[in-house]
């Protein structure tokens, strides 16, 4: 048997030792161990694609063993729909990642070890079922994603690395915390103390203490999603990245907070997410409507898309908190949509800052007589994040603007200004960017290299691929979505209709 | 009557080994330092043998119930071996380097590393009292060896309040003894569980011997002098002192509390967590204002000495395991971090974080090095720190001090910062000036040894939990 989702999280430690130890290895060697390895976790997670079967609800292909006996930590992974996509979006993005870095010059070998440690830290997060093991690799993020940011940042690295390490730290400390005492209450359990969360989820706490554990995890997830107003270390924290640590931070890193919401907090506490439902939608709002606001004013490039996350994410947690099924698939869609939407524009950024030396819109123009296929991505990209029908940002938000009007009318037109704004900042920007007289300065640039067209294709591919048949995705994300909902046991409603074949909402 | 050696065994090898490094720095013509160590390491190994022997020793008490023959035991004093065996090679490098090698150091090491072994053992306060003054009076030596200033200065400062605290102890041993009439521990603990109502002499001895401990392990607010003699000290004695008293005394504390004083628990745990809760905050709030490297990891130990007492929270064998593996991390970590800084700032000059800018390109190793040691302290995983936050934590949690874990980690977010802040200097700025560290790899290898440790502890802390297990049953 083999032990698919073992190697899928390891396989890229391997690589950080060979990098680590291989001091003598010249930079080029460097790149090409991670390449190889990223891929090569890239191939595994296919395999585990390849045998993850559509119809179980439940966790499937699970690995157990004990770990540290006297602290009651097990070696406990699992895959289900949620988790399934994220892996793949993980093990897909960080080849980009590492393509996209080609140019780091700066101690290449510690920053590709920095990327594959960070790899093995995300997919372990998303599949650990012990908490305490998931709570392992969500801190083992920190230190790696901090040098990134740290060390190959651009001038406000330092201060934007401290601030990123400190507030993930914070919302953690509750969220440790909380597992302590929800492991201390699992004693009850027939099988005694544990954290194993299929086994949790069976614990009869009283209401008080689940919704105070509840919104202890609420807020290390909401840091790390962000959620208004916890948001504030994300803008400044994606803009001083180097444009694979952007790409990671926001493609991925971001989900493990969303995906935390989903998988803890309405899996382990679903009185206290029936109770908070109302506040938490509250603030999703408030996100979508603020972060795209604020992105309209933004005059650098990289803060504008760091802001339209802060909306974008806004959409997933409205469709985890609304509790209905074509919300809840939708929101799923949309973390796997933002982070190819978001990750390719911040690999563009990337791209045209290297051209421009600057990100700053009011000193760009006419980049589409100088480079028109850069340009064209970009507005490709920018039109799949705007939610244009038939690229795969449509499909996810329409789900959740369709959930979210059958639970409240309200909320669901609030939700869908969000697309009206998403339109007005990144169409304006790219207006500024690409049209009009190009500025002397701005003349000669070549246009995307082969190693860019590497890095850009597969992502633009998955982009069309999702808005056209996305019934490969949802049709592994519903079954698990449904799970989580009935575990919920939220009122259900009648969502007016379900245009798409596999959504499906229960009477 | 026959008197058994076995019990104290490894005191008489390692006080042995350092009469015999004392004699050999005065009969030869011309003494060999070298020698010196190499006497020292074998009493060292020789009192770890002669530990690991007393492994599989039931037992209550021997020498007339003065020492404490348990696996606790085994495993505390093994843990204060270790941290010596370490010290004694990184001073005898460090201090040859700086010129300031003197056969009373490994000497004094070696008395000292035997005052503490007896205190983890002593089963009696008047034991306790006895190992407690040879290790302090070593001590105090040891941290004013240096001629510089600083040195003479925090020597003073430590035997001043030392002396005060030893005043505390005594009181309260008085005091023990007027309450119940012995000063054996578990005659203590038989005395009290045998009243219905706790006289007011046995919490007030309580009292005193708290303030007595809180010094030793420079828990806040008696933590006063570990500033000062951390940062004048010799930085490998610091390694030893940082590491050797706290785990010393935290041995001796959790006999007095889950032995002695076991039927106040309902009077002590409070006590302790007020202690442990304001140690933390301190501790990392202070720490974070330092610009000296000395004095910043000084200010951290007063948080880790906060760390460990909030696993002590909990009583009998949960609090112990908790708490033995926490200080099992904590010396690794701390002897590592400190032996970096003994290599960086040669001479005891340019401790302050300015010169440990651009330590990673100057040399990758030591800076790799301090990484894993910063990590653990900042409770990252994959590190031991990290699975000994975790245990204590856990052990308050279940003991109903869910308020002190949330306390613990969020003073542990504070300390983060300043752990992360010198991290900043090693990899993301530019060396300034043309100091260089320590090149002679030698050290390196020795320190490699509490840095693989760290992370094999954070990565299979099962290979030591199970002896952890079974060390952590006190009984009397």
């Amino acid at each position: 048997m083999t032990r698919w989702l073992t190697l899928v999280t390891f396989l890229p430690l391997v690589g950080v030792a060979v990098l680590l130890v291989g001091r003598g290895l010249p930079p080029r060697a460097a790149r090409w161990v991670a390449l190889a390895v990223s891929l090569a976790t890239f191939v595994v997670s296919l395999g585990m694609l390849g045998r993850f079967d559509p119809a179980v609800a439940d966790f499937q292909m699970v690995e157990e063993a004990w770990w540290v006996r006297s602290i009651g930590l097990r070696y406990l992974l699992g895959v289900d729909g949620v988790s399934l996509w994220m892996v793949v979006l993980t093990t897909f993005l960080v080849p980009i990642a590492v393509l996209a870095s080609w140019n780091v010059e700066d101690r290449p070998r510690l920053f590709m070890a920095c990327l594959l440690a960070l790899e093995t830290g995300m997919v372990g997060s998303f599949l650990a079922l012990d908490l305490l093991l998931f709570f392992l690799f969500f801190e083992a993020i920190l230190f790696p994603m901090y040098l990134v940011i740290g060390v190959w940042g651009s001038e406000r690295r330092i201060y934007a690395a401290v601030k990123f390490f400190l507030f993930t730290m914070f919302g953690s400390a509750f969220l440790l915390v909380a597992i302590l005492v929800l492991h201390a209450r699992s004693g009850a359990l027939p099988g005694g103390p544990t954290f194993d969360i299929r086994a949790m989820a069976e614990l009869d706490l009283p209401i008080a203490t689940a919704r105070l554990l509840f919104l202890a995890f609420l807020v290390a997830f909401a840091v790390k999603v962000p959620l208004f107003p916890l948001h504030t270390w994300l803008p400044d924290a994606h803009t001083e990245a180097p444009t694979a640590g952007s790409v990671i931070l926001a493609a991925i890193l971001l989900k493990v907070g969303a995906y935390g919401l989903i998988r803890f907090n309405l899996g382990l506490f679903p009185e206290a997410s029936r109770a908070f439902a109302g506040p938490v939608v509250a603030l999703a709002l408030v996100g979508i409507v603020y972060g795209g606001v604020v992105a309209i004013v933004q005059r650098d490039l990289k803060r504008l898309v760091a802001y339209s996350s802060v909306s974008h994410l806004g959409f997933v947690v409205l469709g985890t908190f609304v509790f209905t099924g074509p919300a809840l698939a939708g929101g799923v869609l949309q973390m796997v949509n933002h982070g190819l939407s978001t990750g390719a524009l911040f690999l563009l950024v990337g791209m045209i800052y290297e051209r421009t030396h600057t990100r700053d819109l009011a000193r760009m123009g006419g980049l589409w007589s100088t480079a028109p296929l850069l340009v064209g991505a970009f507005l490709f990209v920018a039109l799949s994040s705007i939610g244009l029908p038939g690229l795969n940002n449509f499909v996810g938000e329409f789900l959740v603007i369709l959930g979210a009007v059958g639970r409240s009318p309200v909320v669901g037109a609030v939700a869908a200004s969000g697309v009206v704004l998403a339109a007005v900042y990144l169409l304006w920007a790219f207006q500024r960017m690409a049209t009009g007289p190009t500025p002397p300065e701005h003349r000669g640039y070549p246009d995307l290299s082969l190693r860019e067209w590497l890095v850009l294709a597969p992502v633009l591919a998955a982009i069309l691929a999702i808005g056209v048949y996305p019934k490969v995705v949802l049709d592994r994300i519903e079954p698990t979505t449904r799970r989580v909902l009935s575990g919920v046991g939220a009122t259900p409603v009648v969502v007016p209709t379900a245009p798409l074949a596999v959504v499906e909402e229960e009477p | 009557m026959r008197v058994e050696l076995a019990p104290i065994a490894p005191e008489l090898l390692l006080v042995g080994a350092a009469i015999l490094v004392l004699l050999g720095g005065v009969l030869p013509r011309r003494p060999d330092p070298l020698a010196h160590l190499a006497i020292s390491l074998a009493g060292v190994a020789g009192a770890a043998t002669a530990s690991v022997l007393l492994w599989s020793r039931g037992g209550a008490a021997a020498l007339g119930g003065m020492v404490a023959v348990d696996r606790f035991g085994v495993v505390a004093r093994l843990l204060l071996l270790g941290v010596a065996a370490l010290a004694l090679v990184l001073a005898h490098h460090t201090l040859a380097r700086d010129g300031e090698l003197r056969p009373e150091v490994p000497a004094l090491v070696l008395f000292a590393t035997a005052g503490m072994t007896l205190l983890a053992v002593a089963a009696d306060l008047v034991t306790a009292f006895v190992a407690l003054e040879v290790l302090s009076l070593s001590l105090y030596v040891l941290t004013g060896s240096s001629r510089r200033l600083a040195s003479i200065e925090g020597a003073m400062k430590y035997f001043l309040l030392g002396a005060f605290s030893t005043a505390f102890f005594l009181y309260g041993v008085a005091m023990a003894y007027g309450a119940t009439g012995t000063t054996s521990l578990g005659g203590i603990a038989r005395a009290l569980a045998g009243r219905t109502e706790t006289p007011v002499i046995a919490l007030v001895a309580m009292a005193l011997l708290a303030v007595w401990f809180g010094f030793k392990v420079s828990a806040a607010p008696f933590h006063m002098w570990t500033p000062d003699a951390y940062q004048g000290a010799p930085t490998a004695v610091t390694a030893f002192m940082s590491a050797g008293t706290k785990v010393a005394a935290f041995a001796a504390l959790l006999r007095v509390l889950d032995v002695a004083l076991q039927p106040l628990g309902w009077d002590w745990a409070p006590v302790v967590a007020a202690l442990a809760a304001v140690s933390v905050v301190v501790g990392s709030v202070l720490a974070i204002a330092q610009t000296d490297v000395k004095r910043m990891l000084a200010y951290s130990s007063v948080a880790h000495a906060g760390f460990v007492l909030i696993g002590v929270t909990a009583p009998g064998a949960p609090g112990i395991d908790a708490a033995l593996f926490y200080l099992l991390a904590y010396a690794l970590m701390i002897v590592g971090a400190f032996g970096v800084v003994a290599l960086v700032s040669q001479g005891e000059r340019g401790t302050s974080l300015e010169d440990y800018a651009g330590l990673y390109r100057r040399s990758p190793a030591l800076a790799g090095l301090l990484s894993v040691f910063l990590l653990s302290l900042a409770g990252v995983p994959p590190t031991a720190g990290f699975i000994a936050k975790v245990s204590v934590f856990r052990a308050a949690v279940e003991a109903g001090y869910g308020w002190l874990a949330l306390v613990g980690v969020l003073a542990s977010v504070a300390a983060a910062f300043f752990y992360i802040r010198l991290m900043v200097f090693l990899y993301m700025r530019e060396p300034t000036g043309d100091r260089e560290p320590d090149p002679a790899p030698l050290p390196r290898l020795v320190l490699a040894i509490p840095a693989v440790g760290t992370l094999l502890l954070g990565v299979l802390p099962g290979l030591v939990t199970d002896v952890l297990g079974k060390a952590a049953v006190l009984r009397w």
